[in-house]
């Protein structure tokens, strides 16, 4: 009996250990956020397959049903129906799809045109550099989400030009923080060396001092993510976004804005998809800002 | 200080030219830019043709820019095309709105970011540092538009306690609750980190150790000591803070149905009224810049290392 006792008393502390240890790896590791962030993408990616309805059938016999579990509700839509009877978990998944894609989209354009920038602006030195962080501070002086609704009642809404609206707002960061850190690198000795070495300025800049600039723009990029989420939902609220009836969360919360009195659930739940989506990629992104550079800290 | 003034004054002429440019030569690049300018399907030849003479479609580019910019100086914005009346006027009546909110939710995001963030750094790990850090933390991520949204439903749909929307005529405070908050949220939680981060910072240095060690109280300490320090970082993200500000009111007001600029624009967005738009656009802006260059200014004067740099 003794000894059974005993021997109960070791495994609860063998569980308790395996506890304290899974409380420390979530600690150590971004576990949740990236089980969120995986389902979104899964979602995302399988959403004609993973969507229970088609989003974008319309049935006016079931405007405005509700959730499952409020009165009325029906387990056709789990998360009730919006104002055109479209049922809105399939709405919210292929909106993921729709947000995750511009996102995706946009930072690579903002990444790949604001380092750019930032390269030639650190390296080259001189009147280009001069140039190039005019263009920043007057991107950063005027008030963007103007010039963004001038360019959509002018050209349109398009794809294309909501990535380079959202690239407008957010390719400063980088070529402030790329430059920055090029002209911390040409000072040092191996450019230098590689100049001696007869390299051309364009290796010296591609090959040896990208490297050193390449923790930053993951850092950067992971937080510019849940900005760029936003931007595009502000956006797509403001009927400035991708056009409809491709469902987007923004748009999908302008349209539950009319109907609070009686079905919430509209403006709730989209709404919800993007805070649980952006604060995942916040928590990413400091994570691994504090994981790559914890100096960092001071600037982002 | 007056070389700082002026070249502060010279980029922001630059600025206004830059934001002005930018928007001017991307209505000529589709085409006919008359288009812009008129309902559709609802005017004559012959004012299609007048209409081209006003805006000098016959001259160089550049000169068609420096007329247009000319007429924008002088306060010459043009007509709505829904409705034919002034830009000027239209916009009159309502900036008066946006700066009330604007400078609300300003207000607010002093009055509680700041006193938050302190008090998230000085009792950091404890129960105000979680309640600040979760307000902080919906602040950032919660799109603006849908925090607005869910105020309304819960303090105004549910409770009744608040009125629905909009501002009603005159002065009334409960009317303004919902919008500043809407509006200074974000504005707030950013407030609330930088001061959250620097006091942290300052907490540690030597010369707070030494105000505590000669036995100052330790409410002095923070409040006066450490926060004086501490607030320059603020000041430092304002321009950027305020380029939000602009985008929350444009959202809030649309939320609120708030009878302001934003509003404004976004009814021009929907009626595709482009002078209304463009007007809104240029006075936005305007004011922007000259809000920012009057915190330039202030922030050299609170921080000499700035205007001597």
């Amino acid at each position: 009996m003794a000894s059974m006792a005993g021997a109960g008393r070791l495994t609860d502390l063998a569980a308790v250990r395996r506890a304290r240890q899974a409380i420390d790896f979530t600690r150590r590791w971004p576990v949740i956020p990236v089980v969120i962030l995986s389902v979104l993408a899964f979602a995302a990616i399988f959403a004609p397959w993973v969507e229970p309805q088609d989003p974008l059938k319309a049935s006016l016999r079931d405007r405005v049903a509700p959730p499952v579990w409020a009165a009325g509700g029906s387990s056709k839509f789990l998360l009730g129906a919006d104002p055109l009877g479209r049922d809105l978990l399939s709405r919210i998944i292929r909106g993921a799809r729709v947000s995750l894609t511009i996102a995706a989209a946009a930072t690579a354009v903002g990444l790949l045109f604001g380092t750019t920038l930032g390269l030639v602006s650190g390296y080259v030195g001189g009147l280009l550099d001069e140039i190039i962080m005019r263009l920043v501070d007057i991107s950063l002086a005027i008030p963007l989400i103007m010039v963004a609704l001038v360019i959509v009642v002018i050209v349109g809404q398009s794809f294309g030009i909501l990535i380079l609206i959202i690239v407008l707002f957010g390719w400063t960061g980088y070529t402030r923080q790329v430059r920055a850190q090029v002209l911390s690198l040409k000072e040092l000795d191996y450019v230098a060396l590689a100049k001696i070495s007869g390299a051309s300025g364009f290796r010296i800049v591609f090959r040896h001092i990208l490297p050193g600039v390449v923790h930053i723009l993951i850092v950067l990029a992971t937080l510019n993510i849940g900005s760029v989420i936003l931007t595009e939902s502000v956006l797509s609220f403001l009927g400035a976004g991708i056009p409809p009836p491709t469902p987007a969360w923004g748009a999908m919360v302008a349209q539950g804005r009319d109907y609070l009195t009686d079905a919430w659930w509209v403006a709730l739940f989209p709404g919800l998809a993007i805070l649980v989506t952006v604060v995942a990629i916040n928590f990413l992104g400091d994570w691994m800002r504090d994981r790559f550079d914890p100096r960092l800290r001071q600037i982002l | 200080m007056r070389q700082f003034l002026l070249r502060r004054l010279g980029f922001t002429v630059l600025a206004m030219i830059g934001a002005t440019a930018l928007i001017f030569f991307l209505s000529r690049l589709i085409g006919d830019p008359r288009i812009l300018y008129m309902a559709q399907g609802r005017f004559s030849q012959a004012r299609w043709d007048a209409l081209g003479k006003e805006m000098n479609l016959d001259k160089p580019l550049v000169m068609q820019y420096g007329i247009w910019l000319t007429q924008v100086v002088r306060g010459d914005l043009g007509r709505s095309v829904a409705n034919n009346r002034k830009v000027t006027d239209m916009i009159r009546e309502r900036a008066g709105n946006t700066l009330q909110l604007g400078l609300a939710g300003f207000i607010f995001a002093a009055l509680f970011g700041v006193p938050l963030g302190v008090l998230s750094a000085v009792k950091r790990g404890g129960m105000w540092d979680y309640i600040a850090r979760t307000f902080a933390l919906l602040g950032q991520a919660a799109p603006p538009f849908w925090l607005g949204i869910m105020l309304l439903l819960l303090f105004a749909a549910k409770l009744h306690w608040l009125p629905s929307a909009t501002k009603g005529d005159g002065f009334a405070i409960r009317n303004f609750i919902l919008p500043t908050i809407t509006i200074g949220w974000l504005f707030a939680a950013a407030n609330l980190r930088l001061i959250r981060t620097s006091m942290l910072e300052v907490i540690d240095s030597e010369y707070v150790k030494l105000a505590r060690a000669k036995g100052v109280s330790s409410a002095r300490v923070i409040w006066k000591h450490a926060l004086r320090n501490a607030m320059i970082a603020p000041l430092t993200f304002m321009g950027i803070n305020l380029a939000a500000l602009v985008t929350g009111s444009v959202l809030t007001e649309t939320v609120f149905a708030w009878p302001g600029l934003g509003r404004l624009s976004i009814q021009a967005v929907n009626n595709n009224d482009f002078p209304v738009l463009l007007g809104t656009a240029l006075v936005f802006s305007f004011i922007f810049l000259a809000v920012n260059f009057w915190v330039d200014i202030l922030y050299a004067y609170l921080d000499p290392r700035i205007r001597l740099s």
